[in-house]
């Protein structure tokens, strides 16, 4: 529904907004060319897309995801205090973070919705500290390798798609640790 | 840093097939299996990239972008972020999909390696759609106060699309 709201809204608001420049007869072409453009796009990052995929799957086959949880833990018991000796809960937490790191989507969600399900436990209703933090985790983004939008850049006619890895990485990174920041500090100070 | 990234590709591949076959993985199977899903993840999402590119072509089309870039382009560009992303940085943390379309567009009308083309590739990299992720979380666990977890969740993405910005100008420039 919120994507209804949204295409109405921007297709509406390009229309009023095209009438007011005068702007309104480029609008048919610019609908008809981007409507094409999707197609032209989906095909030219279709095999890097494919690639990359298989590529994970077999990172994920030869156990790298378990691998990398077990190196995990020391530092999520930092981040989740409360469930620090609760080891069903810190597994999960492990195994969702892993499988982010390694851009493993479709196993990541189920682990964290999980994890999230184990830690409402205890305080049915309410998000507690360590459930807040684990949201925060998941909605920052700490892929190793940007599969699409390495995709994107290729469909784009880059020369050098996968060149913005270490920006990713440092942004990633200094993006987490803010969101990390700015949920230890609410904590400290949000009433109820 | 150019061999670095030179090795980042064909480094992947060899060590994870390697490493695959060291752990006696069929990996040529398990690359097909992938192969396979990245063409379903394709089939799903090309639906709404269909409508919006569309959207986003309109937009552009009628100078309603142009318009909202320049009304915020003052405060942005105080931050060292390209006025041009903020169609982008507005549909982030609501859809995928459309950030993946908004993002898209943008990279192909500036260039993939243009500073707003890389910029808006680093933007998608590195953020994720919170509130979707909040939703299926929250929902989960049958969550009705959510407390904190949204504003320190857009802290985290306000940090990813400041210093998306500044790496790419840093790193890339």
């Amino acid at each position: 529904m919120a994507m209804t709201v949204i295409w109405t809204g921007m297709i509406t608001l390009s229309l009023v907004c095209a009438l007011a420049q005068g702007s309104q007869g480029l609008l048919a072409n610019a609908a008809l060319e981007g409507a094409a453009s999707a197609i032209q796009l989906g095909i030219s990052m279709a095999g890097v897309l494919c690639l990359w995929m298989g590529v994970m799957e077999v990172m994920d086959r030869a156990g790298l995801a378990a691998k990398l949880a077990k190196l995990l833990r020391p530092v999520l018991g930092r981040l989740f205090p409360d469930f620090a000796g609760d080891q069903g809960t810190m597994d999960t937490i492990a195994a969702n973070v892993s499988a982010n790191l390694l851009g493993l989507g479709n196993a990541a969600t189920p682990l964290g919705m999980e994890a999230a399900r184990r830690m409402s436990r205890r305080t049915p209703g309410v998000a507690g500290d360590s459930l807040c933090m684990l949201v925060v985790c998941n909605t920052a983004s700490i892929q190793l390798i940007p599969t699409t939008v390495a995709a994107v850049r290729m469909a784009a006619g880059s020369q050098t798609p996968f060149d913005i890895l270490p920006a990713v990485w440092v942004t990633s990174a200094l993006s987490v640790l803010t969101g990390i920041t700015a949920a230890k500090v609410l904590a400290k100070v949000w009433r109820n | 840093m150019q061999l670095v990234l030179d090795l980042i590709v064909p480094g992947i591949l060899v060590g994870v097939s390697c490493y695959g076959m060291a752990k006696k993985v069929d990996v040529y199977d398990a690359l097909l299996q992938g192969a396979a899903k990245g063409l379903e993840i394709l089939l799903r999402i090309l639906p709404a990239l269909v409508t919006l590119l569309t959207v986003t072509a309109m937009l552009r089309a009628s100078g309603a972008l142009d318009l909202a870039a320049e009304a915020l382009a003052p405060a942005l560009r105080w931050l060292g972020i390209p006025p041009e992303t903020v169609g982008l940085m507005v549909v982030r943390p609501i859809s995928g999909s459309a950030a993946l379309g908004v993002g898209s567009d943008l990279i192909a009308a500036y260039g993939p390696d243009s500073l707003i083309g890389r910029t808006a590739a680093i933007m998608l990299g590195s953020t994720e759609t919170t509130f979707y992720t909040i939703a299926i979380y929250f929902g989960a666990a049958g969550i009705k106060k959510t407390r904190y977890a949204v504003p320190a969740a857009l802290c985290a993405d306000f940090a990813g699309f400041f210093f998306a910005a500044l790496t790419a100008r840093v790193f890339l420039g």
